[in-house]
């Protein structure tokens, strides 16, 4: 195998850069056998020895992993993913220099149900990962998709964030604290007592899925008219589903394999989407917009070269698992037109990636996630981002309202919606002051409660009612406080921030 | 069977809305389309009643309609504005002669007055002369930079209180990508914003009637108008990078119609992270112009070209302000730096 790529860098060589030494640019002895970006040639040892401090060096200046902490990594099988695992148990390993302090766990979502596999198809898959997962020795989570359909509601409500020292001086204390008590703990014991219990734990939550969920999930996604749509909501349901397991199983942290190009392309797809406002919250290092669990990405730094060149050379094993939009046409989808112009961009531009990547960095929210004690009712149900949908004058959100209203309604009516044009979401409520708990709404204005792009998405659905139990049932709990809200209004004394809890 | 219009249910539709989808009749989707602009003009308060507006016009589709819809929105709802026409003459023989001849149908059929300020008499330099000596590549930084400062210094001499461009959706969505692409965090902050700051020193407010109206609702309503309007590409070649960033919206388009505007909310709703290095707004010390430098860009390209290094001003060699300012020679080796390499 090692041959195989050797002959490939040479082949490189000869042909583009003929005035390259074959010489490791690091150690200057070593045969160079890849060469990562335009003149830096590396032999294997130092490549090894690059990527994996780049990982430490990751979650050493960040410093949000704290020692001892349950950390879940969700493995898709895909490249990344498997790299981050890999690099998990290297950083875990007794021989490493500087070695991680958390106890990991892995998740693994089984999304066969709506990528159109069958049931055999999805158990070699999941054999095949529980293979890999099994030689690492962490507890794992295998989770059908199907189980949406069993989530409680109390997923999508928001949790206030955990006190945690956050200065590096506390991180430091921790850490100190962390190794006394290993000492006298006697070393590395627990961390395997703790690993095995989740072993015997695991059999539980492999459990298969309902055929009538099955069945539910698949009316759920032929719903959806379009391919963005589907991607999306797919996204949406499995950040629930991972954040569900990690919350009950006591993880606080939950590691994803985003590699710096995957999240160049979904910076650029979600201003696409329209989700320029949570732009930060979904491409940085940490993203606490659920509160009690933070998603962290260590995989950031990595091009989805240097992950293929490292997965080859070091022989990590991934699995291929099709997806929604595997074998599909470039104009597919938004997501996947995304994805074929920052690859085809980026062959052009070697610098697309990272320049669109730093750009990322740069950015804010423009409405700061709120803090825990911002009602739920300000937040997206599905995507638990600070809504971006405040009825502002001259807004591209305002002028699509416009245009929509002044396309539909009838010549007459157009004098009088000069004034405003949103007042439609709150008129429900305000009517009639009398919206009582007893009376459920058939059907939840699911609109008024969503951000701007999850909007789109739901727009894009025919039937609201295929939604899964857990959103429908907290819709009708927002919609139901927030008539509460409105008919209590007048006694209510406004007070900012501190009034909530 | 004929498709009804869905908003007056009486007459036959004759086009399907790109931004919305529905289905209108002729007089329907111009009172709709005229009406959102007005939206626009009042809700971002972009106009003071007694001002005197100048309009960018070149001749183009976006122009000519920002420029009929002006009249007839400040007709219909009273504005109490001065519009005029303000056009620049690039130099570009077979491009450019032939749209201002449009402009000046316009001048006529509009019965608005029109000015046009030159390349040759603001900088001596014609935009022919200026492919001649920097070839075809690049040429387009020094057209951007230079119609950005004539159009202002149009309208200094006109004494115009605002100018508005004809800028449509669909070019605010393809910046907002240019800008990530680039990685320039300053113009994505400011791109989507409608209207420049008003109390800015040396410059002229400019504003986007036209910004969340889509480029093909525009072209509808030149169609259905018959308005008379100029669409030739510039006979030199356009920007290369930035035609990734077009195609890539009209596939956006394609797939999401809303894609568009979805674009738009996203840059509306991005903001800086504290600590990012963002340029001051200065003045330009030869010139006086607006500038994030010690010398503004037209400056530099104008030295360059007198000079005969074109590439002084494509790319960055702040460091060579200096001594433009104080007037000396550049080294050897700067200077082979900065000519014009030839294909």
């Amino acid at each position: 195998m090692c041959q195989v790529d050797e002959e490939y860098a040479s082949s490189l060589e000869q042909k583009s850069l003929p005035a390259v030494s074959k010489k490791c640019m690091k150690c200057k002895e070593g045969t160079a056998v890849l060469i990562i970006r335009v003149g830096d040639a590396f032999c294997r040892g130092c490549f090894k020895e690059y990527f994996i401090h780049k990982f430490r060096a990751m979650l050493g200046k960040n410093r949000v992993i704290f020692p001892g902490e349950k950390v879940l990594l969700a493995v898709s099988g895909g490249l990344t993913s498997s790299c981050m695992l890999a690099q998990v148990q290297e950083g875990l390993s007794r021989d490493a220099p500087k070695k991680l302090r958390f106890m990991p766990g892995i998740i693994y979502i089984d999304e066969g149900g709506v990528c159109g596999q069958n049931a055999e198809k999805r158990e070699k898959a999941v054999a095949q990962l529980e293979c890999i997962f099994k030689k690492t020795g962490f507890p794992y989570h295998i989770v059908p998709l199907e189980q949406v359909f069993t989530l409680p509601e109390s997923v999508l409500e928001p949790v206030g964030r955990r006190e945690q020292p956050s200065s590096s001086a506390s991180y430091k204390a921790a850490v100190d604290q962390h190794i006394r008590s290993e000492v006298t703990r006697g070393q590395g014991e627990p961390a395997v007592e703790e690993s095995q219990d989740a072993l015997g734990r695991l059999h539980l939550q492999a459990s298969a899925y309902k055929p009538e969920h099955k069945l539910a999930l698949e009316e759920l996604f032929s719903s959806l008219k379009t391919l963005t749509a589907k991607q999306d909501m797919l996204h949406t349901l499995r950040q629930h589903l991972i954040l569900h397991t990690a919350r009950i199983n006591g993880y606080s942290k939950v590691m994803t394999g985003d590699s710096c190009t995957r999240l160049a392309i979904k910076l650029l797809t979600n201003v696409s989407l329209g989700r320029g406002a949570a732009l930060a919250a979904d491409t940085a290092f940490s993203d606490s917009r659920y509160g009690d669990v933070v998603m962290v990405r260590p995989m950031r730094d990595y091009s989805s070269k240097e992950i293929g060149f490292y997965n080859r050379l070091f022989e990590v094993q991934s699995v291929f698992i099709p997806g929604l939009d595997t074998k599909t046409a470039d104009k597919a989808s938004i997501q996947r037109l995304t994805e074929s112009f920052v690859v085809k961009l980026q062959a052009d531009f070697p610098s697309t990636v990272s320049t669109v990547y730093r750009t990322g960095e740069k950015l804010n929210t423009a409405c700061p996630p709120q803090s825990s004690r911002t009602e739920a009712a300000a937040k997206c149900l599905l995507c638990l981002c600070a809504l971006d949908t405040r009825a502002e004058d001259a807004t591209a959100f305002n002028a699509t309202l416009m245009s929509e209203q002044l396309s539909r309604c009838t010549l007459e009516e157009k004098g009088q919606s000069d004034a405003g044009c949103c007042r439609g979401q709150n008129q429900a409520c305000g009517d009639d002051g009398c919206c009582s708990t007893s009376r459920v709404p058939v059907a939840p204005d699911l609109k008024s409660l969503l951000c701007y792009s999850c909007r789109l998405t739901v727009k894009d659905m025919t039937a609201l009612d295929s939604l899964p139990p857990y959103i429908t049932s907290e819709a009708e709990k927002r919609q139901r406080r927030a008539a509460m809200k409105t008919e209590i209004g007048e006694f209510l004394l406004e007070d900012e921030g501190a009034d909530e809890e | 069977m004929p498709i009804q219009c869905s908003s007056c249910a009486k007459n036959r539709a004759v086009l399907r809305r790109p931004k919305t989808g529905h289905s209108l009749c002729k007089h329907c989707f111009f009172w709709a389309f005229e009406e959102e602009i007005h939206q626009t003009i009042v809700s971002a308060r972009l106009f003071n009643r007694g001002e005197t507006v100048g309009i960018g016009a070149s001749g183009g589709k976006d122009s000519t309609v920002l420029a009929y819809v002006l009249k007839v929105l400040n007709e219909r709802y009273d504005y109490g504005l001065k519009l005029l026409l303000l056009s620049v003459d690039e130099g570009i023989t077979g491009y450019r002669n032939d749209s201002l001849e449009t402009v000046r149908r316009n001048q006529q059929q509009y019965d608005l007055p029109l000015t046009i300020v030159s390349y040759e008499e603001l900088y001596g330099w014609t935009m022919d002369a200026i492919v001649k000596q920097v070839g075809l590549r690049n040429n387009c930084t020094f057209c951007g930079v230079f119609r950005r400062q004539a159009l202002d210094r149009g309208a200094m001499m006109l004494n115009v209180d605002k100018i508005c461009t004809g800028h449509n959706a669909d070019d605010v969505a393809e910046t907002v990508i240019m800008n990530v692409l680039r990685g320039d965090i300053a113009r994505l902050h400011r791109c989507t914003v409608i209207s420049t700051a008003s109390d800015g020193e040396g410059a002229i407010p400019r504003c986007k009637p036209l910004k969340y109206a889509y480029e093909k609702e525009i072209v509808l309503y030149a169609y259905f108008k018959k308005l008379d309007y100029f669409s030739t590409e510039c006979v030199y070649s356009p920007n290369a990078y930035r035609g990734h960033a077009r195609t890539f919206i009209k596939d956006l388009e394609a797939v999401r119609p809303s894609a568009i505007m979805d674009i738009i909310h996203s840059g509306e709703n991005l903001s800086v992270k504290e600590g990012v290095k963002m340029p001051v707004q200065g003045t330009c010390s030869r010139c006086g112009y607006i500038s994030s430098q010690s010398l503004c860009k037209s400056c530099v390209l104008l030295e360059g070209l007198n000079r005969g290094l074109p590439k002084l001003g494509i790319g960055k060699h702040h460091r060579l302000h200096d001594k433009i300012l104080a007037q000396q020679a550049l080294t050897e080796k700067e200077q082979n730096k900065l000519k014009a390499i030839e294909f």
